[in-house]
């Protein structure tokens, strides 16, 4: 075994063994779970995001619609139909995956800024419904009157909603789950074709390759990810109002995945830990938080363009 | 009903006057730098509280004239320092920079003056209603749909007959070769830049004395103006001015018929340009 291989697997181990032990050493350093929780929920959508960002090379801007959708596809299931937490999560990302399989023909002709104006733009249709159907979305003041269910394995039953820990596993177990099949994929050819896709588009035309179609296939699977972010997203919060869906969100992602670093498979997760404890930090100290998030923004635009992982890349190959 | 439909009509023209002059600053800054520019609205914003802060001293006109130059030369300033060093990397790295001023702006203007509405009081003659019958036809719409034309035309004339214009129409078709003629291709984006900016800077200053001052009103006037862009087809400054007008019109009309679709329709109309034209209604074939 060469020691690349050997790095990547050993890094591979680091990340599930950390991810596996959250809720017993980020209390010790002076965190608490729900943030763990939130870390790997919102790192699941930067993830799903980077499927086009990073290994497909598309630029999309306007993730949290499907987060969103996700989320109210979830928070409406548990709320009028069937208070299940697996039906839950199953509506929300198909939700999600339909909506971004519709949408996904207009816009897969478009590339550059054109493609990012578009996928942001489009993004504010889900918004505006959320928004202004109040009857059903709860508009402006969010869908409330639910909470996460209790989870019924048949031989025993987890209150996943008074057990921070409980309620952190279950989220693991569908990261987990959600992430094997994401390495599946980027490791088919498929995945590899998407690579080629994004090295040199119109090579990959002339070998005769339907880029158009792999990018569609590549859309549509990364929103049904990201909706099923945004569905544990809404157990996380017991909630969801119509910010989920705005198109500030759709930027938190991308930023997430740009800070980690955006050719590497863990970067958006280690992007979305920085990103979301340093918004929990701020937050709590002052009300202007806005101002330091965006500057946060521009710092590691001018700074960190590679992103964290992709620096300490580059450092060990120099 | 007749009347409720023209008021609205022409109420939407007014509202696409303002996605209008700001999506075509977007367009400019879009066509010949490749930016994006999300922090487009927050200029808006500080344009139209730049206005009402100078007003007590310079007068409703002074602070038309004023408040967009001071906006464009901030634009100048923001170009000049961060801006510039993106040119030519990836398209991401501009818009994910122009996405956290979005940010800074919008809190930077609720630090300064606050996260209530301030009310923005143009001159009392231009608030009079013209006609009885026809009750919205303040003088201050009017006025505004003037000065929205003057500022269209005045960019169209600098566009096709000043030597900064013919360069700038030039750089957008190819950069490079504008560079070899000898042309300052950094003081070219730089000035455009700020033309941009300038068209965000009225923009602000009209749009506050319809809307009243809100430190939000950026965030939400940018989503229509890409909408705009998108409509008219990207690369086309007139198919721009038309996205915005139609777009205005169709939330108007809609407002009457179907009211909480207001927002939403111009996704809808969006959603059928890139079906049936997907390079916009006046956009060029196979620029993006």
């Amino acid at each position: 075994m060469n020691t690349e291989v050997f790095n990547k697997q050993a890094a591979n181990v680091l990340v599930w063994l950390l991810l596996l032990a959250m809720p017993y050493w980020l209390p010790a350093i002076g965190g608490y779970i729900e943030l763990g929780t939130r870390v790997v929920v919102l790192g699941l959508a930067a993830m799903a995001l980077n499927l086009l960002l990073g290994y497909t090379g598309v630029l999309s801007f306007g993730h949290a619609a499907y987060f969103g959708l996700g989320a109210y596809g979830a928070g409406m299931t548990v709320r009028y139909l069937v208070p299940s937490t697996g039906l839950g999560l199953l509506v929300g990302t198909v939700v999600g995956a339909v909506a971004g399989a519709i949408i996904g023909p207009m816009i897969i002709r478009l590339r550059g800024v054109y493609f990012a104006m578009v996928t942001i733009a489009f993004a504010q249709v889900f918004y505006f419904i959320a928004f202004r159907w109040s009857t059903v979305t709860g508009g402006d003041d969010g869908l409330t009157g639910w909470t996460r269910q209790p989870l019924h394995l048949g031989f025993t039953t987890i209150d996943i909603l008074h057990n921070p820990t409980a309620f952190y596993y279950l989220v693991f177990v569908v990261f987990a789950v959600a992430i094997a099949i994401m390495a599946w994929l980027l490791r088919s050819p498929f995945g590899r074709t998407l690579l080629a896709i994004r090295e040199n588009e119109r090579r990959a035309r002339f070998l005769g390759i339907p880029v158009d179609q792999h990018i569609w296939i590549s859309w549509t699977i990364s929103c049904a990810f990201a909706s099923l972010a945004g569905a544990l997203y809404a157990y996380v919060n017991n909630f969801v109002d119509p910010r989920a869906l705005y198109w500030t969100q759709s930027g938190d992602f991308v930023i997430m995945a740009v800070l980690g670093g955006m050719r590497s498979f863990w970067g958006p997760l280690i992007g979305a830990a920085i990103f979301v404890t340093l918004q929990d930090y701020v937050s709590s100290q002052t009300e202007n938080w806005m101002s330091f998030v965006g500057l946060f923004f521009v710092l590691v635009v001018l700074f960190f363009p590679r992103g964290i992982l992709g620096m300490i890349r580059r450092k060990v190959a120099s | 009903m007749t009347q409720v439909v023209l008021f609205n009509i022409f109420n939407g023209l007014i509202v696409g006057a303002f996605y209008a002059l700001m999506a075509l600053g977007l367009s400019l800054i879009m066509n010949l730098s490749g930016v994006i520019n999300f922090a487009h609205g927050g200029f808006l914003a500080i344009g139209g509280y730049l206005a009402f802060s100078m007003m007590p001293y310079v007068g409703f006109w002074g602070a038309l004239i004023l408040a967009p130059v001071l906006t464009a030369v901030l634009g100048l300033f923001v170009e000049r320092v961060l801006i510039r060093r993106l040119y030519g990397r990836d398209p991401l790295y501009s818009l994910l920079l122009t996405f956290g001023l979005a940010f800074m702006f919008e809190d930077g203007t609720r630090f300064i003056w606050g996260a209530q509405g301030l009310p923005f009081q143009v001159p009392g003659w231009l608030l009079s209603p013209l006609s009885t019958d026809y009750f919205f036809l303040t003088g201050y719409r009017l006025f505004m749909v003037l000065i929205v034309g003057i500022a269209v035309a005045g960019l169209f004339f600098i566009l096709n007959k000043t030597r900064l214009g013919i360069r700038i129409r030039a750089g957008t078709l190819d950069l490079e070769t504008v560079s070899v003629l000898g042309v300052n291709v950094r003081l070219l984006r730089n000035m455009n830049f700020g033309l941009g900016i300038y068209l965000a800077g009225l923009a602000g200053v009209l749009a506050v004395g319809q809307l009243g001052l809100q430190p939000t009103i950026g965030s939400s006037l940018i989503m229509p103006s890409f909408v705009a862009i998108i409509v008219g087809g990207l690369g086309s400054l007139p198919g721009t001015l038309l996205g915005g007008l139609l777009i205005g019109v169709a939330s108007g009309v809609t407002t009457v018929f179907f009211p909480s679709a207001t927002e939403a329709v111009i996704y809808v109309m969006m959603a059928a340009v890139l079906l049936v034209r997907p390079r916009g209604l006046l956009g060029e074939e196979g620029r993006f």
